[in-house]
């Protein structure tokens, strides 16, 4: 399987800290890949990395090569409104803009200047197809998103960020916020997307990993101590630290 | 909750441990029956394996309690699918001392003279229980690896007693259902012996992770 991903040697530093340390991964295409670890192990700032979310923050500093289907996603020619179209993302809590259902997931492809009507009809009805919320709004497009509810919020931000057609996209705890039904929902929709996307996603839930994921990053203080086959991590880790933190035994 | 967690793990393991030490009292006592002629002591073994198969619900049970409630994964997740397997051995070890004992009740005072072969090969597979056991007990790869290979010393054995038994039906073809009874009983302990090879197979895949090639 190819990789859509590839990460050598990659350090992030937030002023004098090092966040994360030498970190090499390379992320197959069409797969689902969990990050796992406990609380500030690196997870979030690693996958908000890929996308360039932390140029936003300030004295962040980064060495190392990201490749992005084989472009250095720092190179000065990056359109990094480009790149961010092509790794969408998807936060913890569910954050739709507040305006119509239609207008959040349109509001991508207009501000990539798409403006015919049926095209962008078109758009809106594929993306809540795809994040299997159609059915549930189609008969009320141009009511206010936050009439929804927290599971139905969180699938229409996933159609929010399908809308720009991207090839990757990014969730971070996408489901932390939810009950338990809408989490299943979730997870079912993930593992359809992964047909057509490349999906990475940060939990803290370790069932979640093992039930949806294909591989699993497993990150403490800022090291990527073992990356393998969710399958594997999960009944065979090879490093002691991740058996730890998977067990129970710290984290 | 990993304190509980590991709390009921311990629970387990004490739980399994009594179970194999059932097993081998369950084959010591059809044994000696065999060899003594005890028919008392044969009729106790039903009783024990009644016990063993006690045993094993309440295993299973707690087995399932604990991959319903904690989920494990890794070692723990491989500790207690590995128990599950091993239990369904040790209850077969069990029946088949059950098996052994009865047949000791049918044979009317025959001596095992000539026989002395049946009673080293039992002394063999009580020892690989009580390895697998031991190997379970303290994690112990190269001992389950040693228990794997005296199964082919059983197995000798059991050629051994085949042979004999050839034997006995030549000189004394009046005996021929006697001989059969000693074919059966040959045949349990050294299916025990299988019981006892599967037990140390799933230690090594308990501490290991992986699983011998068949």
């Amino acid at each position: 399987m190819s990789n859509i991903i590839s990460v050598k040697d990659m350090c992030l530093w937030y002023g004098e800290h090092q966040a994360l340390k030498n970190i090499n991964i390379e992320i197959p295409k069409k797969s689902i890949t969990a990050f796992i670890g406990p609380s500030g192990c690196g997870k979030s700032t690693f996958l908000k990395t890929l996308n360039r979310m932390n140029d936003l923050i300030p004295n962040v500093k980064i060495t190392g090569d990201i490749r992005y289907e084989d472009t250095d996603i720092f190179s000065p020619k990056v359109d990094v409104n480009h790149l961010r179209k092509e790794i969408g993302m998807v936060f913890q809590k569910p954050n739709p803009f507040p305006m119509s259902i239609y207008d959040n997931v349109a509001y991508g492809p207009r501000t990539h200047g798409i403006t015919n009507k049926i095209q962008l009809d078109e758009i809106v009805e594929f993306a809540l197809r795809d994040a299997a919320i159609w059915n549930e709004v189609k008969d009320r497009l141009k009511k206010n998103a936050l009439g929804l509810s927290g599971g139905q919020q969180q699938r229409l931000c996933i159609a929010r960020a399908l809308a720009v057609q991207p090839k990757m996209l990014l969730m971070d705890e996408p489901t932390s916020a939810l009950d338990p039904i809408s989490t299943s929902r979730i997870e079912e929709l993930v593992m359809e997307l992964k047909e057509k996307y490349t999906i990475v996603m940060v939990t803290h839930n370790m069932q979640q990993a093992v039930r949806v994921s294909d591989y699993t990053a497993f990150f403490l203080l800022g090291e990527l101590v073992e990356f393998e086959k969710t399958d594997n991590i999960f009944s065979q880790p090879q490093d002691k630290r991740t058996e730890d933190y998977i067990t129970g035994r710290f984290g | 909750m990993r304190n509980r967690f590991d709390e009921q793990l311990f629970e387990l393991n004490k739980k399994i441990i009594e179970m194999g030490a059932m097993c081998e009292e369950a084959i010591a006592s059809a044994a000696k029956a065999l060899t003594t002629g005890d028919v008392v002591l044969a009729g106790k073994v039903k009783a024990d394996s009644n016990a063993i198969d006690q045993m094993e619900r309440e295993i299973e049970s707690c087995c399932m309690k604990l991959l319903l409630h904690q989920q494990p994964v890794a070692r723990d997740l491989r500790l207690i699918s590995a128990a599950l397997k091993m239990i369904t051995d040790m209850e077969r070890i069990g029946d088949q001392a059950e098996d052994i004992a009865e047949i000791v009740t049918f044979l009317n005072g025959h001596t095992m003279e000539g026989m002395e072969v049946i009673g080293d090969m039992a002394r063999e597979t009580i020892q690989m229980v009580t390895s697998s056991v031991d190997a379970f007990v303290k994690k112990d790869v190269t001992l389950a690896e040693e228990v794997i290979t005296r199964d082919d010393v059983v197995d000798d054995y059991f050629s051994r007693v085949k042979h004999g038994i050839i034997n006995l039906i030549t000189e004394n073809s009046a005996d021929g259902e006697f001989a059969l009874d000693l074919l059966m009983i040959s045949k349990y302990f050294e299916r025990i012996g299988d019981h006892a090879t599967n037990i140390a197979e799933w230690v090594i895949y308990s501490v290991t992770g992986t699983r011998k090639e068949v």
